[in-house]
C-alpha cells in the first residue's frame, strides 16, 4: 500500500480536531485574561470590585481551571486525538459520535466549574474545586476519553505504538486515578444537607497527602506527560526529522511516570506531614531532574544539523523555547523541593513564578507552536495568514514570560527573607503588612508581563481568524527575508 | 508478521505497566498515613466544630480564603514567633477539607483564634483597609446578610459523621438550637459551652439582633488554634 | 514485625525491585542489537500524510 492510498483510505475526525482547536485557543484566551484580572487585584484591591463574585478568592480558581482544564484540556483533546488517528493510520474509534458528545460535555463542564466557583460552590482544594456534581461530570467525559483513545490504539494499521501515544495514554489512565481517588466525597444533601456541598473522606494530614498527591500529578501528568506526548509529535513534524533518539524517548517515559507520582510531599515540607514522607517525596523530586532534561535534550537535539531552522521558522522557535522552558523548570523545581530551599520558597512568589515558567513557558509556549502547526493543516490552508505575526506573538509572549518570573523571583524571595529577618535587638523586624506592602512593585510588573501574554494569545487568535478566512497578508515571505539576510 | 491480538495484547501490556508504575508511589506514601499511629499526635482538647463554626468554616471555604491564607505554622523560630507553636497533625484531624493551603499572601490563620477582638474582625471584613491601610484583601461586607443554614446543618453534621467526625446524636439533635444560642451568649450558651468545650460564645458582628455569616466567620476565626491545651502536651509527641 | 517496620521494609523493597526493572529497560532500549528497529519507529510521525 503506498502512502498516498493511506491517505485516502484513512478517514480522519478531522472536523472534530478543528473544533478542540478552536475551543483552545478561545479558552486560552479566556484564561490569560481572568489570570491578569486577579493578578491587577493583588497590585490594585480595588479590582475587586466589592462584589462577592469578582473577589481574587473566587476568581483565582477560575482562572488556574481555565487555563489548566479548559486550555490545556481542549488542547490534549485536539492533539492527543490528532495524533492517535495518524500514528495509528486509523480514524477515531466511535467516529464522530463519541469525540463530539466528548468536546460538547467537556465544555459543559468548563461552564459548570466555572459558574459555580463564582457563585461560591466549591471543595476548597486547589485544582480539585469542583464540586460533587462538576467532579462526576468530568468523570464521564474522561471515560469517553479513554474509551475513544484506546479504540483507536486498538483500531491501529500500524503495528508499533508511537511514543508520543505512550505519554497521552499514561496521562489519560493516572488522571483518571488520580481525579476519583482524590474526590471521594459524600454530597451532603444525601443527609438533609445542601444540595451543591459535599464533603471530601479525607481530612487533616491524610486529605492534604491525597489532595498533594494528585495536585503534583496533575502538574507531572496533565500538563507534563500530556504535553511530552504534544513535543514528540510535533517537534519532528515541524522539523521534519524524527525525534533524535527514539531509544533516549522509551527510557524517559519510563523513569518520568515511575518518578513523578512520588513528588507530591514536597508540596507539603515541614508542616505536619510526617517527616518520613516528606523526604521521600524530596528524593524522588530530585531525581526526577534526570528523566526531565533527558526529554528536554531529545527534544532540543532533534534540531541537530537544522538549527537553522530557529531563524527562519518562529513555529519551531515556540515549541524549541518551550523545550528551553521545559528545562529550565524541571530544573528549577527539584531544587526547591531540597527542604532548606523549601523552607525559603514556600508560601511565596517564588513558587508562582516557578508555576508560570511552566505553564507559560512550556505548556503555553508547545501549544501556541502545535495550534500553529494545525490550523493550515486541519483548513487545507497553503500557510498560516502571517508567519511575521508569529514571530511578532513569540517575541512579545516571551518578554511577557520573562517579566513574571523574574517579578516573582524578586518578590518571592525577598518575601521569604523578610519573614525570617530580625532586628539587631532580636525582634522580628518586618510586620506582615510591612512585606505584603514591598510586593507592590513586583505585583504590577508581574500584571504587565501577564497582559503581554494575553496581547500574543490575542494576536495568534487573529491570525487563526484571518488563516481559516483563507486570506494570506501581503508580506515579504519570512523564510526568504531571512535566508536573504543570511547570505548577506 | 504481528498479529492483530498481539497488538491489542500490548496496549493492555502498556496499560498494566503504567498502572504498576504509578501505583507503588502513591500507596507507599498514603496508605501509611491511615494506619501508622503516630501520624496524629494524641494531644487533649481537640473537638470537632460546633454548629456555628462549621457554618463559618463552610463561608471560609466558600470565599476561597485558601489562596491566601495558610493555616500551618512550620516549626521555624520566625514563625513561632509571629504565629504561636507550630501546626500539629491532630489540629486539623476533623477538617474536611484541609485547609493549610500553599500560599501566604495574607498571613497564616491557624492561630488567629483570640488575637483579636471580634470589633476588630468586623471592621476588617467590612472594609480592610480601615483597619490595615495597606492591607489588599477584598471586602466581605456581604457577609453581613443573614447567615442562612438552619434547615442545613444537621444534615452538614451527619455527612461529617459518615467521613469519620465524631458527632453525638445529642450534638446534632441541637444543632440549629446551638447555632443561635451560640451567638446568643449568656446563660443561653451554657449547652454549646458544654458540648463544645472552649466554644468563644456571644453576638460577634456587633447586631445581636440578628445572625449574620459574619457571627459564623468570626466564630471560626476566634477558635482556630486555641483548643489544644499545649501544657499538657509531651514535647517528644510533637517534636518535629 | 511492627506496621511501621514492615512499610520500611516493603519500601526498600520496592526500590531494589523497580531499579532492576529500570536497569533491564535501559538495557533493552540501548542493545545495539535493537538500535535499527526501534529508531525506525521514529519515523511514523513523518511517513503519515
Amino acid at each position: 500500500m503506498t502512502q498516498a492510498t493511506y491517505m485516502d483510505a484513512t478517514p480522519y475526525q478531522d472536523d472534530l480536531i478543528k473544533k478542540f482547536v478552536l475551543a483552545a485557543t478561545f479558552w486560552g484566551i479566556v484564561g490569560f485574561l481572568v489570570g491578569v484580572v486577579i493578578a491587577s487585584q493583588l497590585a490594585f484591591p480595588a479590582l475587586n470590585l466589592g462584589l462577592e463574585w469578582t473577589s481574587f478568592g473566587r476568581l483565582r480558581p477560575v482562572h488556574t481551571s481555565a487555563v489548566i482544564f479548559a486550555f490545556g484540556g481542549n488542547m490534549l483533546f485536539a492533539t492527543s486525538l490528532f495524533v492517535v488517528q495518524r500514528t495509528c493510520k486509523a480514524g477515531l474509534y466511535g467516529g464522530a459520535v463519541l469525540g463530539t458528545i466528548l468536546f460538547y460535555a467537556w465544555q459543559l463542564v468548563i461552564v459548570i466549574a466555572a459558574t459555580t466557583y463564582v457563585l461560591g460552590f466549591t471543595q476548597g482544594k486547589e485544582y480539585a474545586e469542583p464540586e460533587w456534581f462538576g467532579d462526576l461530570a468530568v468523570t464521564v467525559c474522561w471515560v469517553i476519553y479513554l474509551v475513544t483513545f484506546m479504540g483507536t490504539l486498538y483500531k491501529r494499521k500500524e503495528p508499533h505504538i508511537y511514543v508520543a501515544n505512550w505519554f497521552f495514554l499514561a496521562m489519560i489512565v493516572t488522571i483518571a486515578l488520580l481525579h476519583i481517588g482524590n474526590n471521594l466525597a459524600v454530597p451532603t444533601v444525601l443527609f438533609g444537607g445542601p444540595l451543591w456541598k459535599s464533603y471530601n473522606i479525607y481530612a487533616g494530614v491524610q486529605d492534604a497527602m491525597t489532595q498533594w498527591w494528585y495536585g503534583h500529578n496533575a502538574v507531572g501528568f496533565f500538563l507534563t506527560a500530556g504535553f511530552l506526548g504534544i513535543m514528540y509529535y510535533f517537534v519532528p513534524k515541524r522539523a521534519e526529522r524524527p525525534v533524535y533518539s527514539y531509544r533516549l524517548s522509551i527510557v524517559h517515559f519510563w523513569a518520568l511516570i515511575f518518578l513523578y507520582i512520588w513528588a507530591g510531599p514536597h508540596h507539603l515540607h515541614y508542616t505536619a506531614l510526617p517527616d518520613w514522607a516528606q523526604t521521600l517525596g524530596m528524593t524522588f523530586s530530585v531525581m526526577l531532574w534526570m528523566p526531565s532534561w533527558g526529554g528536554m535534550i531529545n527534544g532540543l537535539m532533534t534540531l541537530s544539523g537544522s538549527w537553522e531552522k530557529l531563524r527562519t521558522d518562529p513555529v519551531i522557535r515556540f515549541l524549541v523555547a518551550s523545550v528551553g522552558f521545559y528545562g529550565m523548570s524541571t530544573f528549577e523545581g527539584p531544587a526547591m523541593s531540597v527542604k532548606a530551599v523549601n523552607s525559603l520558597s514556600h508560601y511565596t512568589d517564588w513558587t508562582v513564578g516557578h508555576v508560570h515558567s511552566g505553564a507559560l513557558g512550556w505548556v503555553a509556549f508547545v501549544s501556541f507552536g502545535a495550534l500553529y502547526y494545525l490550523v493550515p493543516v486541519l483548513w487545507k490552508r497553503e500557510r498560516l495568514y502571517s508567519m511575521r505575526l508569529v514571530s511578532y506573538h513569540f517575541w512579545i509572549a516571551t518578554i511577557g514570560i520573562v517579566l513574571y518570573i523574574c517579578a516573582m523571583w524578586i518578590s518571592g524571595i525577598m518575601q521569604g527573607l523578610m519573614w525570617r529577618s530580625y532586628d539587631e535587638l532580636g525582634f522580628l523586624q518586618y510586620s506582615f503588612i510591612e512585606t505584603v506592602a514591598a510586593m507592590h512593585p513586583y505585583y504590577v510588573i508581574r500584571a504587565a508581563g501577564g497582559l503581554l501574554f494575553l496581547l500574543g494569545g490575542l494576536i495568534m487568535a487573529y491570525n487563526f481568524i484571518q488563516t481559516i478566512a483563507g486570506n494570506l497578508r501581503d508580506e515579504e515571505p519570512y523564510e526568504a527575508t531571512v535566508a536573504a539576510a543570511a547570505r548577506g | 508478521m504481528f498479529s492483530h491480538k498481539i497488538f491489542e495484547t500490548n496496549t493492555l501490556a502498556l496499560i498494566v505497566g503504567i498502572v504498576l508504575s504509578i501505583a507503588a508511589g502513591g500507596l507507599v506514601e498514603i496508605i501509611p498515613l491511615f494506619t501508622i499511629e503516630n501520624t496524629i499526635e494524641k494531644v487533649e482538647g481537640m473537638r470537632p466544630y460546633s454548629p456555628l463554626e462549621l457554618a463559618g468554616r463552610g463561608i471560609y471555604v466558600r470565599e476561597g480564603c485558601y489562596n491566601c491564607h495558610s493555616q500551618m505554622i512550620r516549626p521555624f523560630r520566625d514563625e513561632v514567633e509571629r504565629y504561636g507553636h507550630y501546626s500539629l497533625a491532630a489540629e486539623s484531624q476533623y477538617d474536611h477539607p484541609f485547609q493549610w493551603s500553599s500560599k501566604r499572601t495574607g498571613p497564616d490563620l491557624a492561630r488567629v483564634g483570640g488575637k483579636y477582638s471580634n470589633e476588630w474582625h468586623f471592621k476588617h471584613m467590612v472594609n480592610p483597609r480601615s483597619v490595615v491601610s495597606q492591607s489588599i484583601m477584598p471586602t466581605y461586607a456581604h457577609m453581613q446578610r443573614p447567615l442562612n443554614v438552619s434547615a442545613t446543618i444537621a444534615g452538614e453534621m451527619k455527612t461529617l459523621r459518615l467521613v469519620g467526625t465524631p458527632y453525638t446524636d445529642e450534638q446534632i439533635a441541637n444543632a440549629v438550637a446551638d447555632l443561635e444560642a451560640q451567638a446568643t451568649g449568656g446563660d443561653a450558651a451554657k449547652a454549646v459551652e458544654a458540648r463544645y468545650p472552649k466554644a468563644k460564645t456571644g453576638d460577634f458582628d456587633g447586631n445581636p439582633d440578628k445572625l449574620t455569616e459574619m457571627d459564623a466567620m468570626i466564630a471560626y476565626l476566634q477558635m482556630l488554634g486555641t483548643l489544644v491545651d499545649f501544657k499538657s502536651v509531651k514535647p517528644e509527641l510533637v517534636n518535629r | 514485625m511492627s506496621l511501621q517496620e514492615f512499610y520500611e521494609w516493603a519500601r526498600s523493597l520496592w526500590t531494589v525491585w523497580i531499579f532492576v526493572v529500570f536497569i533491564g529497560i535501559v538495557a533493552w532500549s540501548f542493545w545495539p542489537k535493537n538500535k535499527a528497529k526501534l529508531e525506525e519507529y521514529g519515523n511514523i510521525p513523518l511517513k503519515d500524510d
